[in-house]
């Protein structure tokens, strides 16, 4: 509740309106963009031009988060100004929880069985699930 | 059998067996409960209650209304959870050799699964929320929080949530599988009656809540403080609460998402969570745990900025150390994120990952320590005034500290290697949540109260409640301690070593001091009510108070501050004093308001009737409700008439009421 409603302001509905507002060019260099992230990780999975599923499921992933960064900063308007800087904060935060809740829950699940009773498991290898 | 099936569509798996009528323990309680609800029902109808309760409590968006409610709701819950805690202390008092004691393995589970659900979920919860929703927009001079609809449906929700877990008491059974609802214990082919089913329904829709109220409460901080309150000059209680709602918006999410999948793999067979197919139950630990740790420091980090605030207070100082507050609370939100495996060292994960979450648990020690070296240069040469909020702190701090050295001792991989799953832990967490939270709470129910209601509370009653806690943690958690040292595992219902019986004896006594305490603090509220007009406030500043909500009068009016204030130093109301502030006399202006509206109680009945329906399978009821569920809040949308403003007139009157009621100011 700033100043604008101590007193009888017709624009009290209005909220401050403080988002960014793309411009043509934004949306066409995304939706560009965009389409041509999707033509690769389909070509990838298609044609198989590396060979190997490991390889082209971990070039898939990179390629999906280009896409949401694509999407955030052409589509969503993400930027240091919107929200007074507020925007900015809470992506790279949500950023942060991303990869420590999926890096961690990988490493962790990886190391499921490294350490087992004597005689439990045979191999005493970590694999992931 | 053409008959059968009909009952089978109509009911689902709802029978008569499903009613514990054979249960002496349940029947009684279940008749208590009863009496009570037709007592309350009757007189609500006989002084023609319901009308007022629906306009002025049930539909309202006034934050500090549904603040209260919360608060009431922890109450109740507090006083079931408790019961649970009493019989499980009875249970091992006497269960030695040959005596069984009077708890079945069965029912002995679900006591304790209700227990850790309901003290965390629908008392701690509920409690942190409402001293939030009550207080943090009254501190950064705001007249509602950001969404006040939602605010009041978060508020049902958690209560659908609340009656939910309450339903399964009468009807079926609750979760055996510990209060975190743990597989394989709580797969299908382990538990395929409803407990678990309770269990899952019950905390997605109080978790829904308790998310949206954590968005609700972020934003208000961010987008509604008053002109000239930077991110510096927030009050410390204002800034935990930030930090801890973050917290709560990041990882609801994940706990809503592990439970998801545990209804997939019990409603439609995935194998998530299975050790078949590749399915794994340590993933839902691991997921579980990543809400679960953090969720700690959803729940302390505002106590902690209760006692911040109450300190410097009842010195009459500045809080020491402010930003070194602000950071030490910061870097254990993200600290938090970091620790999540210590609750599963046990795993058999390799050194690597245990030594670094080992390290990362005993690294949070560090700003939680400087916190407490804060609140002790608080008080060095300060004039203390050791009233019953400052009596609860300095309880506060003798306790946790012991919680908080254990805790680091269970950091060590090698030490949990011994303790993981004793009574030893079971007693530090204990040591931090009563310690921690729940002696927070009530310092700051008492410290809070005359604001919420125009009158103190009673000082003797208050007191017996404050030396029933204190001493009977101490004497309930002590011998806890030592028995889990020795190796005692939790979770037992029957113990065969005849030489532990004394300690699990004493700590049953301690209990049963703990149970002093809670009848004290109802004592307390009951003897204030009657003797209101003896400890009226009408200054609203009873406390010499240093924050906003001191500002206003006890109970604020529905917009909170006649004008916004205007905020020029972190003590924002002792810096008005200091400068000789004046209330305004005039020149008063209509005040724009959220107006009240009963979608949120019907979205949460509905939603309800959806996880009573679906524990049970019965479809058709579920299908209906959530057809209703989704009508209804579209239909809400529609809804137009959503604010409204209090005339000019109205505040005068009211401001100009208080101004006779204050005593001639200098």
């Amino acid at each position: 509740m700033s100043s604008a409603d101590t007193h009888l302001d017709p624009a009290v509905h209005a909220h401050g309106e403080t988002q960014g507002h793309g411009s043509k060019r934004s949306y066409l260099v995304g939706f560009g963009l965009s389409a041509v992230l999707t033509a690769i990780p389909f070509w990838l999975v298609m044609a198989d031009p590396l060979g190997n599923a490991g390889l082209t499921a971990a070039a898939v992933i990179v390629i999906a988060v280009l896409q949401i960064l694509v999407h955030t900063f052409c589509f969503l308007h993400l930027n240091t100004q919107a929200e007074g800087g507020w925007t900015m904060i809470a992506y790279i935060f949500t950023g942060v929880i991303l990869l420590l809740t999926i890096g961690g829950s990988l490493w962790i699940m990886y190391h499921l069985n490294s350490n087992m009773m004597p005689g439990m498991m045979t191999g005493q290898t970590s694999y992931a699930p | 059998m053409p008959e059968s099936s009909i009952f089978k569509t109509i009911f689902g798996r709802l029978t008569w067996e499903s009613f514990p009528v054979h249960e002496p323990i349940l029947l009684v309680t279940f008749l208590v409960v009863a009496l009570l609800g037709i007592g309350i029902v009757a007189a609500v109808t006989k002084y023609r209650l319901w009308g007022w309760l629906w306009r002025e409590w049930f539909t309202t968006v006034d934050h500090k209304k549904i603040g209260i409610m919360y608060i009431i709701l922890g109450i109740i819950m507090l006083l079931r959870g408790f019961a649970d805690a009493l019989m499980m202390r009875a249970q091992q008092a006497v269960a030695f050799g040959a005596s069984e004691g009077y708890l079945p393995p069965h029912h002995f589970d679900q006591v304790f699964t209700a227990h850790g659900t309901i003290m965390i979920f629908f008392v701690a919860i509920p409690l942190v929320s409402g001293i939030i929703n009550f207080v943090m927009p009254l501190q950064i001079g705001a007249r509602d929080v950001a969404f006040p609809f939602l605010n009041s449906l978060s508020l049902w929700l958690t209560v659908a949530g609340a009656l939910l877990v309450m339903v399964s008491l009468f009807v079926g059974e609750f979760s055996t599988a510990g209060w975190l609802n743990y597989v394989p214990v709580a797969n299908l082919q382990n538990s395929p009656g409803t407990g678990p089913d309770y269990y899952l329904w019950a905390l997605q829709i109080a978790g829904l809540g308790t998310t949206l109220s954590a968005i609700n409460m972020v934003t208000t901080i961010i987008k509604m403080r008053a002109p000239g309150m930077t991110m510096m000059k927030m009050p410390v209680f204002t800034w935990t609460a930030l930090c801890s709602q973050v917290l709560a918006v990041a990882i609801f999410p994940a706990l809503t998402g592990a439970f998801a999948l545990l209804m997939l793999d019990r409603y439609i067979g995935t194998n998530f969570f299975t050790n078949d197919l590749g399915g794994n139950p340590m993933m839902y630990w691991n997921l579980v745990w990543i809400w679960g740790h953090p969720e700690v420091y959803v729940l302390v980090l505002p106590v902690f900025g209760i006692y911040s605030e109450i300190t410097s207070t009842f010195t009459g100082k500045r809080l020491f150390g402010y930003s070194s507050m602000v950071y030490a609370t910061v870097v254990i939100t993200i600290l938090s994120y970091l620790v999540w495996l210590h609750h599963f060292f046990t795993m058999g994960s390799g050194a690597s990952v245990n030594s670094f979450f080992g390290i990362a648990t005993m690294v949070i020690s560090i700003p939680t320590g400087a916190k407490i070296f804060n609140w002790l240069f608080t008080m060095y040469r300060g004039s203390i005034r050791f009233e019953l909020p400052m009596m609860w702190v300095v309880a506060f701090m003798l306790t946790f500290v012991v919680g908080g050295m254990t805790g680091v001792m269970l950091a060590i991989p090698p030490a949990d290697f011994v303790l993981h799953n004793s009574l030893f832990l079971v007693a530090h967490f204990h040591n931090v949540i009563i310690g921690g939270v729940v002696f927070g709470l009530f310092a700051g129910m008492q410290y809070w109260f005359p604001k919420a209601f125009g009158f103190r509370l009673d000082d003797f009653w208050g007191k017996i409640a404050f030396w029933g806690w204190v001493i009977g943690y101490w004497v309930a958690w002590t011998p806890i301690y030592i028995v889990g040292l020795m190796g005692t595992t939790r979770r037992v219902n029957h113990f065969d070593d005849p030489t532990l019986q004394p300690w699990f004896v004493v700590a049953a006594i301690g209990a049963v001091i703990i149970g002093i305490g809670i009848l004290g603090f109802v004592m307390q509220i009951a003897v204030s009510i009657k003797n209101r007009d003896k400890l009226r406030d009408v200054t609203g500043d009873p406390w010499d108070g240093r924050t906003l909500e001191w500002s206003t009068s006890s109970p604020p009016p529905a917009y909170n501050f006649a004008f916004t204030p205007r905020v020029h130093d972190l003590d924002a109301w002792y810096d008005m004093k200091q400068r000789g502030y004046r209330r305004p006399q005039g020149g008063y202006r209509p005040i724009h308001m959220p107006r009240n509206t009963g979608t949120g109680v019907i979205l949460s009945g509905l939603a309800l009737v959806l996880g009573f329906a679906m524990v049970w399978y019965i479809w058709w009821l579920a299908a209906l409700a959530f057809v209703a569920l989704i009508a209804t809040a579209i239909g809400h949308t529609f809804n137009y008439n959503r604010d409204y403003f209090i005339p000019a007139g109205d505040v005068e009157r009211q401001e100009g009421e208080r101004d006779r009621l204050l005593p001639a100011e200098a």
